[in-house]
């Protein structure tokens, strides 16, 4: 089934350009804000971060950003609130990123269908792997035309990932490297040899490069191997002390530098 | 075998390998090699020679007269204590080791709470000369002073960690993105039945030699290998797992694990997860958590370091669902208590999570021939500042 997500494949095939953010941060309100600023700016695509107590995957900055947010008040029924009337201002795809306990607790199947009822898109759930997701949950997502976003890394092998592949719908997120989220890539850390891999492979969904993505030199670089590339820890960084966040979005999507119909 | 993991790592409705994929790679090599590597007969001398020569395995069960007395009924001490560095934790790291080297991984980490897990690990890791970082939450590295020194002087690396509450969960998650960072040389000792299928099975075979060496024991001083009851103090559960091991299919013997109650179970100062808890995701195990309404963590609390865990092993989960084993808590006053009867009344201080087994005599009923077992789990040397300070000594 066509989503948002999938309309920005078609009509969009390379220098893709996506930002992850944690809701509740700077700010508890800020969450529309940021994403209509986002868009505004630029940005193809939004990952919204459901912060969580024990971010096992992330690095400092979004460890922070998502204590942060959590003492601002965030939860996941405040965050629906925020949502709900998003789609008056905000047309490019939306996903839910976080992990997955919040999620069981709220209830998956009514997750979903609150996500579709707002016009949310897909969701990232690092630590709902694999089997589990066909086992219990897939059905949850398809009826409310959630594509749940899967990762791969460099240790994934071939086989795994054309098995992913073939479980995933709208895009598959590449890991840059072996890390947690942040960590202060540079383009020569990147596993080049495993993204003309998996470029190599064929595979039926686009890719996007996430992980160490900073600036404009490490966002061009990813976006030679793949659709395009998700930046993070790097876009929280850059809010977080923010008084003006029309002006400090714009000036950090200015340094990225994404190409296309930024700007300018 | 109603009570094993199953073929996709669950007990009952508990457990599995709630991984990111960045963690799929080892998980995978470790659930699909981790039986044939223990099982083998080469790992298994090599296992048994080290508990026998290096541990000073089998560790006693002692008979407690005086306190048996006191209590007007048998109590036996599976003194754990005894063990090289202190405590039980050395069965598991002993097992992990000789494993990471059949993996070929030459860096070892580790979480820690108490540092008990710490030293055991830093020490395996001295003794074959592999790599060793262990992460302890900053609070702990204060309050557990001389087992940082000690896990410093074998050669590890402590790093403290200062997110969250700096205790034992965010050692935990601190030591989870190492190995994310770290994927292809670095094996992760985790010291209890918690975390990713296959740990929870794997740590608590390698700590079943508490449980079968109880039965011969047992077998020999009482001529029954089966007795009454067993009682265990319970964070994350491995000595627990360890000691109920081999009794599990024997129902006639009442399992008892005993969670720190902090200041009550009522309060918000508490570890007592499965009184307190509801079902959750959190590293990696679907188990028993404290949480919030919204999925949240809670922080526990406990005077002991080594449960202030805010889950369980997914097995305790299940022996708490079943009806199988039954859990009860203690306080820290409970507690304190019990570790100076112990102390008066047998010469043995043992250690404040031990203790909190012994508090559970309390609390049950028992009749005069009945033979209850007390795992004591570890030695009160760690936690000997806290009793100057508590009794004024």
């Amino acid at each position: 089934m066509n989503n948002r997500i999938n309309q920005l494949f078609e009509s969009k095939k390379e220098n893709i350009f996506s930002v992850y953010f944690t809701a509740g941060f700077p700010n508890l309100d800020d969450t529309v804000k940021i994403i209509q600023e986002l868009e505004k700016n630029g940005a193809d695509l939004i990952e919204i971060g459901m912060p969580f107590s024990d971010p096992t995957a992330d690095g400092p900055t979004v460890q922070r950003s998502s204590e942060i947010a959590l003492k601002n008040g965030m939860n996941l029924r405040l965050l629906f609130e925020q949502l709900k009337d998003i789609r008056k201002s905000v047309n490019i795809p939306l996903i839910l990123m976080g992990y997955l306990n919040p999620v069981y607790q709220y209830g998956v199947e009514a997750f979903c269908r609150k996500c579709a009822e707002i016009g949310i898109d897909g969701t990232i759930l690092p630590d709902l792997p694999l089997d589990e997701f066909e086992a219990e949950y897939r059905k949850y997502f398809e009826a409310s035309n959630l594509h749940n976003i899967l990762l791969i890394t460099p240790q994934t092998s071939e086989k795994r990932i054309k098995q992913i592949d073939e479980a995933s719908e709208g895009f598959i997120y590449m890991v840059s490297s072996s890390s947690t989220t942040g960590a202060g890539k540079k383009v020569e850390d990147f596993h080049v040899d495993y993204f003309e891999r998996v470029q190599n492979m064929n595979l039926k969904n686009p890719r996007l490069i996430g992980f160490g993505i900073s600036d404009h030199a490490t966002f061009s670089n990813a976006c030679k191997y793949a659709q395009g590339a998700i930046i993070g820890s790097a876009f929280v960084n850059a809010i977080k002390d923010s008084v003006n966040l029309e002006k400090d979005i714009a000036t950090f999507v200015k340094s990225i530098d994404p190409g296309g119909k930024a700007l300018l | 075998m109603k009570y094993q993991v199953n073929e996709k790592g669950y007990y009952g409705e508990f457990g599995g390998a709630w991984i990111p994929e960045m963690m799929y790679t080892n998980i995978e090599e470790l659930k699909t090699r981790y039986l044939e590597i223990i099982e083998a007969e080469e790992f298994k001398s090599e296992f048994d020679k080290l508990m026998k020569d290096y541990v000073g395995r089998p560790s006693p069960l002692y008979y407690a007269s005086r306190l048996s007395e006191h209590y007007g009924s048998k109590i036996f001490l599976k003194r754990e204590d005894l063990n090289h560095t202190g405590s039980h934790k050395l069965n598991n790291t002993i097992g992990q080791i000789l494993l990471a080297q059949k993996l070929g991984k030459t860096r070892i980490i580790a979480e820690t709470g108490a540092g008990q897990h710490g030293v055991a690990t830093a020490t395996v890791c001295a003794l074959k000369g592999i790599k060793c970082v262990v992460y302890m939450g900053a609070l702990d590295v204060s309050r557990q002073a001389p087992n940082v020194k000690k896990m410093k002087m074998l050669g590890a690396e402590v790093v403290p960690v200062h997110s969250g509450n700096k205790t034992l969960k965010d050692a935990t998650n601190e030591a989870m993105r190492d190995w994310i960072n770290n994927p292809e040389d670095t094996h992760y000792i985790i010291g209890s039945v918690v975390g990713p299928h296959p740990y929870p099975d794997m740590v608590a075979r390698f700590q079943s030699v508490i449980s079968k060496e109880m039965r011969g024991q047992l077998l020999e001083q009482t001529g029954s290998e089966l007795p009454t009851r067993v009682l265990a103090c319970v964070g994350g559960g491995s000595n627990a797992a360890g000691a109920f091991y081999h009794f599990l299919d024997d129902e006639q013997v009442e399992l008892i694990g005993v969670e720190a109650a902090g200041k009550g179970v009522d309060t918000d100062e508490t570890a007592a997860t499965l009184t307190v808890g509801s079902p959750g995701v959190l590293h990696s195990a679907r188990t028993m958590l404290m949480q919030t309404e919204d999925g949240q963590i809670i922080e526990p609390y406990s005077i002991s370091a080594g449960l202030d865990y805010p889950g369980i092993g997914p097995l305790h989960a299940h022996l708490h669902k079943t009806g199988r084993a039954k859990f009860l808590a203690a306080t820290d006053e409970e507690v304190l208590q019990s570790v100076l009867l112990l102390t008066q009344k047998e010469g043995i201080i043992p250690a404040l999570e031990s203790a909190h087994a012994l508090a559970a005599l309390d609390k049950i009923k028992m009749n005069p021939d009945d033979v209850n077992v007390i795992n004591l789990s570890g030695s009160g040397n760690k936690d000997m500042e806290t009793y100057l300070n508590y009794f004024g000594y």
